[in-house]
């Protein structure tokens, strides 16, 4: 039992804070949100030139080689820097889907691009009816031929307006709501037949909702085996819970000392409102939520990329459940504690609280995520991630 | 960082769990799971047993007779000891006076006392409260008059837990009432069997004696029972209080709960289906369950902080209002698993050789009592919204 951090980790942590902090301020978030603005490209670069794209890509792929606790530190500190980054979108979950399904020859195209950070890709998989049923996927990819043709709807792309690729999941058997029948495939933005419709959400991040209407692509752009999908996707998606979870720890952090500061300067009644108990012991119970839904988000880092599923599930469901519990928790009182400077959009109070309410929502709510940690076994997808297709030496 | 516990610890869980499994008394550990009521023998039989072992006084140091574990063993130990019914340490002597005695007690005090403490040949109570001092304990009134030798003492102590089984009391007492009213206490360990003492129990909400007053007229006790400085007991006052809230999260018998309500609510049956499987109930036991996974890290947080050597300060109290707080809402949760069977109020279904017929099924006996009796945890030990304002004023600088 060790909650330490390496001499690397350490080294990751500070790095990406410090750049942040001198390369990103709540004046240049504000502007890119009335601009409409999806990411910073300079920012972008800046993080490439780091090194913090590479970071959960294996060595040998050109990456960081890191798992779940750097990612989490990553997170904690665009969190912390309320950042519009793709990083989720590309690194997490598309990057992800990449490291973990496709064949050697397509990870050499993909990875150092990604990481390099010319390359923005956003996974395309929640669907219109799902709802927070991540299993649900009703798009489909009927075989002609060699190739595929894709119809369906993909809704919720986040950051998809500004991806050059997408990783979208369909059906290549089976029945909507089945593990089986699943696969991936490599959609270039610019595709024949794709459509789609950009709009932010209350956060200030952008999504797209993606209309495939007969987009055809050819058996490359298969990623892993077909129809075995699933757990891929399913890995993926608690991977991107964890890191939201340790976003929600970094936002809360940031939120909880800006509502303590504020409280220890406006002076109403001849004296720091901090001196009134009934404020005290609210600032006192963020505090305990914030600590309990940290515990949770270093558990969730820690056994994101455990060999047993099932610790895995149960470790992000609980930690999604509790940031999302807790962020509500901290949100709405840093509100209420700031009084009417809470609900103007000029101070970053307002910000933190949007974010942290987008977080809950992301991929399952808490109260959804109760439901799924109480029915952890049971309609589950098989835990099995099968290799990739073989990739033949030339020669 | 790893969350997993390392190969030297899991040895040591299992070496842990293979000496309980052979060593605690069965009938001691079913009082214990089924909720029914444990007598002071009980306690003494459980913790010679790991005093024999040379395991009773976990948290002390190895010179004074304790382990010499590492905070993370502490808690893997009360983990385990919870999980397979073992009694709680009974906390006054192990946990509270001891501690004081070897941080500002006299050689010959820690001589004395610390043996038979982890004996447990003398049983200890706290006396702290008083009838018009809780939360404000420094406010105490019981007088302690220096004559010659000892002190007389002359006062009333109250919510003293099992001070009916006591040998040994610790005491805060006023030696003086000039300055600042903290500076006027002094700490003080009476014998309880000194003539001028009188115990009288106070009954609890679901009917029960655990608590009691006292009350001290003209006892005599030496002036060598005085431990630290005449006027400086509130030092010892605090550092007491915060060794007590460290233990206090309770979270391996939380666990137990977790699991024996689980197990209610998969007997419970409404419209033909397991309590367990109502989307509502299971609701709410997620949520605990959550809650008491997420307090179980702040715990070992702790515990590895301060194995690197950082004494756990004001931090403890988010650990005493979390646990407290998932305490009770267990004993809420398992009255409200078994329905209108927490209603039958049958205390002798309590004891251990009822052979009587239950109203209901026989684990609902003892439910509602309990949820009664646990609206104590969040006011002892220095009440959650006492530990609020510590959270307060040391952790946020408010």
């Amino acid at each position: 039992m060790d909650f330490s951090l390496t001499e690397e980790q350490q080294m990751l942590k500070d790095s990406v804070t410090r750049f942040l902090e001198k390369n990103f301020s709540f004046e240049q978030r504000r502007k890119m949100l009335a601009d409409r603005q999806p990411m910073n490209a300079q920012l972008w670069e800046g993080l490439a030139s780091l090194g913090v794209l590479g970071v959960p890509f294996a060595a040998e792929d050109g990456g960081f080689g890191g798992g779940g606790v750097e990612t989490m530190l990553v997170m904690d500190a665009l969190g912390r820097s309320l950042t519009l980054e793709p990083y989720l979108a590309t690194v997490v979950l598309a990057g992800g889907c990449v490291a973990l399904g496709a064949a050697d020859w397509q990870k050499k195209i993909l990875l150092p691009k990604i990481i390099d950070g010319s390359l923005i890709m956003a996974f395309a998989h929640a669907e219109p009816a799902a709802r927070f049923d991540l299993g649900h996927v009703g798009t489909r990819a009927t075989r002609e031929g060699n190739n595929f043709v894709l119809e369906g709807e993909k809704t919720l792309v986040l950051h998809g307006s500004v991806a050059d690729k997408f990783i979208v999941s369909a059906r290549t058997s089976g029945n909507t709501g089945d593990a089986r029948g699943v696969s991936l495939f490599i959609v270039e933005a610019d595709e024949e037949n794709l459509g789609g419709q950009e709009y932010p959400l209350f956060d200030g991040t952008r999504a797209l909702d993606l209309q495939l209407s007969g987009v055809k692509l050819g058996p490359e752009s298969v990623i892993g085996t077909l129809d075995q999908a699933m757990p891929i996707i399913d890995t993926v998606l608690d991977r991107a819970m964890a890191a939201l979870c340790a976003e929600a720890v970094g936002v809360m952090d940031a939120l909880h000392a800006a509502t303590i500061e504020y409280l220890k300067t406006r002076q109403q009644f001849g004296q720091p409102i901090g001196r009134f108990q009934a404020l005290q012991h609210r600032a006192v119970d963020m505090l305990i939520q914030l600590e309990q839904a940290r515990s949770l988000a270093l558990l969730a880092a820690s056994k994101v990329d455990a060999a047993d599923v099932a610790e895995r599930r149960r470790a992000v469901a609980a930690a999604k459940e509790m940031a999302g519990r807790a962020g509500r928790f901290v949100g709405q009182q840093a509100i209420q504690l700031h009084g009417g400077m809470g609900m103007t959009d000029e101070l970053n109070v307002s910000h933190y609280f949007k974010r942290l309410t987008a977080i809950d929502v992301l991929f399952g709510n808490s109260a959804s995520q109760r439901t799924r940690f109480a029915t952890l076994g049971q309609n589950e997808v098989p835990a099995q991630v099968k290799p990739p297709r073989k990739s033949w030496v030339k020669i | 960082m790893d969350l997993n516990y390392s190969k030297e610890e899991t040895a040591f869980r299992s070496e842990v769990r293979e000496f309980i499994r052979s060593h605690l008394p069965g009938d001691i550990a079913r009082k214990v799971l089924e909720h029914k009521r444990l007598g002071k023998e009980d306690y003494v039989r459980w913790q010679k047993i790991l005093f024999e072992k040379g395991w009773i006084a976990a948290g002390w140091p190895v010179e004074h007779g304790g382990t010499g574990w590492t905070a993370i063993q502490r808690f893997i130990f009360e983990d385990e000891s919870a999980a397979a019914g073992a009694p709680r340490i009974t906390p006054f002597g192990l946990h509270m006076v001891g501690p004081v005695i070897m941080a500002f007690g006299t050689e010959q005090q820690k001589k004395h006392y610390l043996p038979r403490i982890r004996s447990s040949e003398d049983w200890w109570c706290q006396g702290y409260s008083e009838p018009g001092s809780g939360s404000d304990l420094a406010s105490l009134k019981t007088r302690a008059e220096r004559k010659g030798d000892h002190y007389l003492v002359n006062g009333q102590k109250t919510w003293n837990t099992h001070g009916q089984w006591a040998d040994m009391c610790f005491c805060l007492v006023r030696t003086s009432s000039e300055g600042k009213k903290q500076d006027g206490i002094s700490f003080l360990l009476i014998d309880m069997h000194s003539p001028g003492i009188t115990v009288r129990p106070i009954i609890t909400l679901e009917g029960e004696h655990e608590i009691n007053e006292i009350w001290f007229e003209n006892v005599e006790v030496p002036v060598q029972n005085l431990v630290g400085e005449e006027g400086r007991g509130w030092t010892c006052a605090k550092f007491l209080l915060s060794h007590e809230r460290t233990g206090i999260a309770g979270v391996g018998a939380s666990k137990r709960e977790l699991h024996y309500l689980k197990h209610i609510a998969t007997q419970e049956q409404e419209g033909g289906k397991a309590l367990m499987e109502d989307p509502l109930f299971r609701d709410r036991v997620a949520r605990v369950e959550i809650d008491l996974m997420a307090l179980e890290i702040t715990c070992l947080r702790v515990a590895s902080a301060e194995r690197e050597g950082k004494a756990p300060g004001a931090e403890a109290s988010i650990l005493k209002i979390k646990g407290t707080e998932i305490q009770q809402e267990l004993t809420e949760l398992m009255m409200d698993a078994v329905g209108p069977y927490a209603l039958p109020h049958l205390p002798m279904a309590w004891g251990d050789h009822w052979i009587g017929a239950h109203v209901g099924p026989d684990y609902a006996a003892p439910l509602a009592a309990r949820y009664f009796n646990y609206r104590k945890t969040t006011i002892y030990g220095g009440s959650n919204e006492i530990q609020r304002n510590i959270i307060a004023q040391m952790v946020l600088g408010l």
